[in-house]
């Protein structure tokens, strides 16, 4: 429904896609507070709230798009029943993405850019995960018996495929957080990662004890208000812990990398556990945020995905936002000195560490990237103010839009013209990187 | 949850029927509620009493094709019974009139009214004239002692008119319906008193609260809810106000009623500001506040510790004494309506006391002494302020009390069971209404007349 003719898929000119704001539920440790609850169950939650939130109850948005990583063969249509059990009109279309980790930027960027084309005015992206129902599958030989089972016709052929079953067909499968092509879980990577840029296990415990003081003070001063909506017992991301301080994280026990002996860093501290929740943010065309009598906190300026050769190549496993991240720069003229909030999805406190030396790195420009000179250092008094996942966790999609309705705030607050840059690592070797301007 | 408790249901079969009445016990009917569109009364209304206020009354009824009946006649049965009383001077001239209605009495239905209509005891223009005081107090007792004596879900309330306001003024016909309707079904023994002529009738009566846009405290769950939901059905959009905590709750509540939520502490030093400007961000106006929001921290005062009285100041009275002062501040803005309309929760432990609620009481008593603070300079333009005093109502909070505890509780009124949250939501709305501009500075208690207090 769009109230331009001309709008630029049409013709017309580019109009700017601008965030109203967020809801998402607090984020719980997996096997906890949400265990039982669905991915159904929290995306529609926390969509609930960001109706009542924003007063939207029967309205009829331009899309609704979101996603999950873990997510059941039956939930195909994830997002568009979530939007049928709200509030919202049931005219409001709705579809899924899934790209690991980067699935909320995706889908935010993915409804920023139908709002800039003049194709919807008004969306929610958003993004959810659970590690508590996960889904299980049978394993390829049964799943290879039922088939064969499925197919026979008599009921001979069916007794003889039923005589093969055993008890390990019946042993599930059950989704792991290894990459496919190196057998390598995502700790494991980042570990060698880590390893190659030679963060130190005090710099990691340091990022992690700041996430959580930063989180912790960000709730007290009522920030998430106006971002959250309690589910299930919960009102806040109960992995935080507010006390963290550095000579505790010192005493916790390696987690990865055990092969590196001595020169291992990571402990369950600096790494984000698995996590359940979800989050979205409400994006809208100009018009249709005055005309809602809505303000605006900030515009959803550009995005953009990059990939690794994490397989064959050089490159570690997260490290894909370094290269989008100077040419989303780049695109717009700006540099790392321009930004005033830095977003860095903290997967481990070593990827948001190699991720900040290797921009600031001569030879990882020159070499890997092809820049002329290195993009340079980011202010870590400018970096993740707020806290991020090792103290929120990180239910994989609902990651993105959690920052976006955050940062927004961020630049709101800081002031028209602001600056923000998001920077997400996903698996796959992928990343995605975004640009929000405060208004 | 039912519309009434176990007990009630039970006397109102056959086999309790019987039970109950050989046994003495009280005999509590459901009481009728008003739904969307229900008439005021569906019998006949009889109208006692020859003077102005009966004849306004009269005319009104049957102009709007309500059986209107001026004499008591032989068998007819009645819905409600009018009683002029606002031309008498002397205690003495109350006796035709009295009479007659106690004449009509048996045949008034189960749910049935019995309105009193007199001049206001506490007029400058009595103030030395003791027979014309004590007959307007005696109207006073009279009503209160009445409806003790009313059974099957019937009330008696009385309308209090000032000296200088007729009973054709908006207020006055709004304090009627009220009274009439099952929007009234838990207030008993009560008075309305209209104290100017301020107001205006709505174009229609199922919607009197049309466009206006109110805050409701606490808006999350039990009397809050009620209210956000009877505000809105009444056709007002509703700000709802609640901790983060409860903000699923309120998501709830809001999303049924189409309103908004504002997750926050209304003990914020700027709670009022921050509600204005989402006032005037969304909706560009501010028609009236509902200060529902309230705690209880129960302590004999031999035992109360600074945590458990401050707080419970800080929630009940500080914050509404601080968010008016707020708002008021913006009069004139074009966001604050001139007739803004404030509305607070008292309590009958504000008005009677309760053992182990000093703290409570102290600011329920308060409510009631802002109430009247404000009334002047809110009536300047327009505007009102009024208190609601609930008594036993039922809720999540008294559904956690011990049962004999609870039952025994739930019987110490003249309605023999406990009220609603609804019932108290009716009252509220009726204060926000602009028919309602000349009732001003008052508390009502919805307390089915408890035994305690006034």
């Amino acid at each position: 429904m769009t109230s331009t003719s001309n709008a630029a898929s049409a013709g017309g000119s580019l109009r700017p896609a601008v965030v109203l704001g967020g809801n998402r539920i607090p984020f719980a440790r997996a096997h906890g507070a949400y265990a039982g609850a669905s991915n159904q169950d929290m995306l529609t939650s926390t969509l609930e709230g960001l109706i009542a939130r924003f007063g939207l109850q029967g309205e009829q948005l331009g899309e609704v798009v979101a996603g999950a990583v873990m997510k059941h063969s039956a939930d195909f249509n994830l997002t568009r029943e979530s939007v049928l059990g709200t509030s919202l009109a049931a005219h409001t279309p709705a579809h899924d993405v899934q790209t690991a980790c980067a699935t909320g930027i995706e889908t935010v960027g993915g409804i920023a850019n139908k709002i800039r084309l003049g194709q919807i005015d008004s969306g929610i992206g958003g993004g959810v995960d659970t590690i508590s129902d996960a889904p299980l599958a049978f394993n390829n030989e049964a799943r290879e018996l039922f088939m064969q089972l499925n197919r026979a016709r008599t009921t001979q052929d069916k007794i003889k495929v039923a005589m093969k079953l055993r008890p390990k067909h019946f042993a599930p499968l059950a989704p792991q957080a290894g990459e496919v092509r190196t057998g390598l879980s995502m700790g494991e990577h980042q570990a060698l990662t880590t390893h190659d840029w030679g963060v130190t296990r005090h710099e990691q415990d340091e990022i992690a004890m700041n996430s959580h003081k930063n989180m912790a003070a960000a709730y007290e001063e009522g920030f998430f208000n106006d971002l959250m909506t309690p589910f299930r017992g919960l009102d806040r991301d109960n992995n935080m812990r507010p006390g963290s301080d550095l000579e505790s994280l010192g005493k916790l026990r390696i987690a990865f990398g055990k092969q590196l002996g001595e020169e291992a860093t990571m402990t369950a501290g600096n790494s984000t556990p698995m996590t359940d929740g979800a989050a979205a943010a409400l994006l809208s065309s100009e018009d249709w945020a005055q005309k809602n009598n809505l303000p605006i906190l900030a515009e959803f300026v550009d995005f953009e995905v990059a990939a690794v050769d994490f397989v064959n190549g050089q490159d570690g496993l997260l490290m894909a936002p370094t290269y989008a991240i100077p040419r989303i720069l780049d695109r717009h003229g700006l540099g790392l000195e321009d930004i005033d909030f830095f977003e860095i999805h903290e997967a481990f406190a070593g990827t948001v560490a190699a991720t900040m030396k290797a921009l600031a790195d001569e030879d990882y420009n020159k070499n890997v990237l092809g820049r002329d000179k290195a993009l340079g250092q980011i202010d870590p008094t400018k970096l993740n103010i707020k806290g991020s996942s090792l103290a929120a966790g990180h239910p994989f999609a609902a990651t993105g839009p959690r920052i976006v309705a955050s940062l927004s705030k961020m630049l709101h607050e800081k002031g028209p013209g602001s600056l923000g840059l998001i920077s997400v690592c996903a698996a796959g070797g992928q990343g995605a990187v975004a640009l929000l301007r405060g208004r | 949850m039912s519309q009434t408790d176990g007990y009630t249901r039970f006397v109102n079969r056959p086999l309790g029927k019987q039970i109950a009445k050989a046994a003495g016990l009280p005999q509590p009917v459901p009481l009728r509620r008003h739904t969307l569109g229900d008439p005021l009364v569906t019998g006949p209304i009889l109208i006692l009493g020859e003077s102005a206020a009966a004849e306004t009354v009269a005319k009104q009824l049957w102009r709007e094709e309500y059986d209107v009946r001026r004499d008591v006649g032989l068998k007819q049965k009645f819905s409600a019974i009018v009683v002029a009383l606002d031309e008498i001077r002397h205690p003495q001239d109350l006796s035709d009139t009295v009479l007659e209605l106690g004449q009509a009495l048996r045949r008034l239905d189960s749910n049935g009214r019995v309105i009193t209509i007199f001049r206001d005891p506490n007029d400058a223009s009595v103030a030395n004239d003791a027979t014309a005081l004590a007959a307007r107090r005696g109207v006073e007792g009279l009503t209160r002692s009445l409806a003790k004596e009313m059974r099957r879900g019937a009330t008696a309330n009385g309308i209090v008119l000032s000296d200088d306001v007729e009973m054709t003024s908006a207020s006055a016909q709004s304090a009627i319906r009220f009274f009439l309707s099952g929007r009234s079904a838990y207030v008993a023994g009560q008075f309305l008193t209209v104290s100017s002529s301020a107001g205006e009738v709505p174009s229609n009566w199922d919607t009197p609260l049309a466009e206006k846009v109110i805050v409701v405290t606490g808006a999350a769950r039990g009397i809050g809810a009620a209210i956000s939901e009877l505000l809105a059905r009444d056709g007002a959009t509703v700000i709802g106000v609640d901790m983060p905590s409860a903000g699923d709750a309120l998501t709830d509540v809001m999303n049924r009623v189409g309103g908004i939520s504002v997750q926050m502490d209304i003990t914020a030093e700027d709670a009022g500001v921050q509600l204005l400007q989402k006032a005037r961000e969304r909706f560009g106006r501010l028609d009236g506040i509902v200060h529902n929001a309230g705690i209880t921290r129960d302590k004999l005062l031999a035992n109360m510790d600074d945590s458990r009285w401050d707080s419970l100041i800080a929630v009940n009275i500080s914050a509404p004494l601080r968010i008016n002062e707020q708002l008021l501040q913006a009069r004139g803005d074009g966001v604050l309506a001139d007739n803004f309309r404030i509305t607070s929760l008292s309590s009958t432990s504000g008005i009677a006391g309760n053992r182990g609620q000093t703290n409570y009481a102290a600011a329920k008593a308060g409510v009631m002494g802002m109430t009247q603070a404000y009334a002047e300079t809110l009536g300047e333009t327009g505007g009102s302020i009024n208190a609601v005093a609930p008594g036993f109502i039922e809720t999540a909070m008294t559904d956690a009390m011990p049962t004999a505890t609870r039952e025994v509780a739930r019987r110490m009124n003249a309605m023999q069971q406990g009220g609603r949250p609804v019932d108290v939501a009716e009252a509220i709305a009726l204060f926000h209404a602009d028919a309602s501009a000349g009732i001003n500075g008052t508390t009502l208690r919805v307390c089915g007349q408890s035994m305690v207090g006034q």
